[in-house]
């Protein structure tokens, strides 16, 4: 099977800047995949590589088979790529910037698509207007637009939803899911936890240009092992038994750190045995916010191995 | 195909929709240029025999409008690009970097003989200006606004910031420009001087095009054409170059 995007011991340095030491990654068709990462991790780095806009230092990066600097021409057609920051030619209204788009894919009659696009994106409306008079979120729905016009089989969106209503991140999102059943692998970036999670199948973490998880996210969850318990207690102290399980707690909850099921028995029978009552109980299980913070917060500067470790 | 044609409307279109500014305003100031000079000097100056200054300075004018206009087209359509980020949808595409090269060139060369095409069209109606040689006139027109243009690319390219850019033309192309022969010929200057401007590039584009009208030049037409294309291809070298590497535009 065709991998949709392939890469190979990349490494990428600006002047004195190691921004990607030697990612492995590969990305098979059809999956919803997240890249996850601080700031400065390399995300965008490795984008921009893939897409042609950087230059690797060494290593290689291949889209649907076509290595992007040997074979740019075709890699560059399998690819749609949503930029991050909000870019637009104020010379032109919506509808040109799709036509000139896709002429540049060698398209000449791409209306019906174009139309369908401008529909999906809720654009129909504003298909004559200038894009210098274009709301952000518009512009950025037409960005999406512009990445889709040749039908890419592997589309990138850096950071879409960053700065965007509530109502476009869904319909993106809609689209998106819709395009990926119909088989196109989609790639995003975000720093919304919660939409990788309920979107992706796999994600990668990256940190100080290190690939340093590469996991389901089912896997990654299941990792963390044991459960938080949230309690309301009357009176409201814990019992001395008790102590050594307290994490971090916030008003008028305390919020107990289990390593197992198991251990909730012992839980009860302290709070019996204190004659505490509960008011209020809850099991929280580990989100894929808990194992970023875990995998992010350890290690500080140390290599990939022993974070993984 | 279909992808370099597409860069190349979208590089007319993009200087069409603002022709006000981009096509009628240097004719408005090229003819500015006219009606001040030949007010000043008609009477002290002959610089061909036979030939009044006001009809000798017509061809320079307008080839010095066109240089104008070809450099600027290319480097204001890059630099606006670079700067608000929009490149990004040529870097991202297909297109090679010989498709784009000859885009914006022939963009150029486009507004480039638009332009001159207009000062000349409303120089005739108040000046007697004879043709004598429409295929040198367009040659020069042809290769002139072509340098340019490439020109125009490389500035674009290399230059991170507008002022930059303004650097560039005020620095390098205007006084080459100014100092070619366009308000005179290099015949009425100092030896030195004369030996200089023989190593000026834009010397030969305005005194081959001249050649065109008078069929009377300081330089044959020939060497002057030779030089200009030998000019033209070692420079387009040198921008395909950049592009090829993607110098300051994949980093």
């Amino acid at each position: 099977m065709t991998l949709a995007i392939e890469v190979k011991q990349l490494h990428k340095r600006f002047s004195n800047l190691q921004a990607l030491g030697c990612v492995d990654l590969e990305i098979e068709a059809g999956e919803f995949f997240a890249l996850l990462g601080p700031n400065g991790a390399g995300k965008t780095t490795l984008i921009n590589i893939i897409a042609g806009l950087t230059l690797p230092s060494s290593g290689s990066a291949r889209v649907m088979g076509y290595d992007v600097v040997a074979a740019y021409r075709q890699a560059r057609r399998m690819l749609g790529v949503v930029p991050q920051e909000l870019v637009f030619d104020p010379f032109f209204t919506v509808h040109e910037t799709l036509v000139i788009q896709s002429g540049y894919y060698g398209l000449k009659n791409n209306g019906r698509w174009i139309d369908e696009i401008l529909h999906h994106l809720d654009l129909t409306g504003r298909a004559g207007a200038n894009m210098r008079t274009l709301s952000g979120g518009m512009k950025r729905r037409v960005l999406v637009a512009q990445a889709l016009v040749h039908k890419p089989p592997v589309i990138v969106l850096d950071e879409p939803t960053a700065g965007v209503d509530v109502e476009l991140r869904q319909g993106l999102w809609r689209f998106m899911k819709q395009l990926n059943r119909d088989g196109h692998t989609i790639m995003l970036t975000t720093h919304y936890l919660d939409e990788a999670e309920a979107l992706c199948n796999r994600v990668a973490m990256l940190k100080q240009g290190h690939i340093v998880v590469l996991d389901s996210i089912r896997n990654l969850i299941n990792s963390l092992s044991g459960c938080l318990l949230r309690l309301r207690l009357v009176p409201d102290v814990l019992p001395p038994a008790l102590l050594p399980l307290a994490n971090s707690g916030e008003e008028g909850y305390h919020i107990l750190a289990l390593k197992d099921y198991s251990q909730l028995e012992g839980v009860m029978t302290a709070l019996r045995m204190a004659g505490t009552q509960v008011l209020e109980m809850g099991v929280l299980q580990p989100d894929l916010e808990d194992v970023f913070v875990t995998i992010m917060g350890g290690g500080g500067s140390k290599g990939p191995a022993t974070v993984l470790a | 195909m279909t992808g370099f044609f597409t860069l190349l409307y979208k590089e007319l279109l993009r200087f069409w929709k603002v022709g006000f500014q981009t096509v009628f305003a240097p004719i408005v100031s090229t003819l500015l240029y006219l009606m001040i000079f030949s007010h000043v000097l008609e009477e002290h100056v002959e610089a061909y025999p036979g030939v009044a200054y006001t009809v000798f300075l017509v061809p320079g004018l307008i080839m010095m409008s066109m240089l104008q206009n070809a450099f600027a087209n290319s480097s204001s359509s890059l630099i606006q690009s670079k700067v608000t980020g929009n490149l990004v949808f040529v870097l991202l595409s297909p297109l090679s970097h010989t498709e784009v090269f000859f885009a914006y060139v022939l963009a150029s060369v486009a507004r480039g003989l638009a332009v001159g095409m207009g000062v000349y069209l409303v120089t005739l109606a108040f000046f007697d200006v004879p043709l004598a040689s429409f295929t040198w006139v367009f040659m020069f027109a042809l290769m002139g606004s072509a340098l340019l243009g490439a020109i125009g690319v490389i500035a674009g390219i290399w230059a991170e910031k507008f002022d930059q850019l303004a650097a560039f033309q005020n620095f390098v192309i205007l006084p080459l420009t100014f100092l070619s022969g366009v308000f005179y010929t290099i015949r009425s200057l100092p030896p030195f001087w004369q030996g200089l401007s023989h190593l000026n590039p834009f010397f030969y584009m305005i005194d081959g095009f001249r050649y065109g009208f008078f069929s009377v030049s300081d330089t044959s037409p020939y060497i002057s054409l030779g030089i200009v294309a030998t000019c033209f291809v070692g420079v387009s070298w040198l921008t395909l170059l950049m592009l090829k590497t993607g110098y300051k535009i994949r980093h």
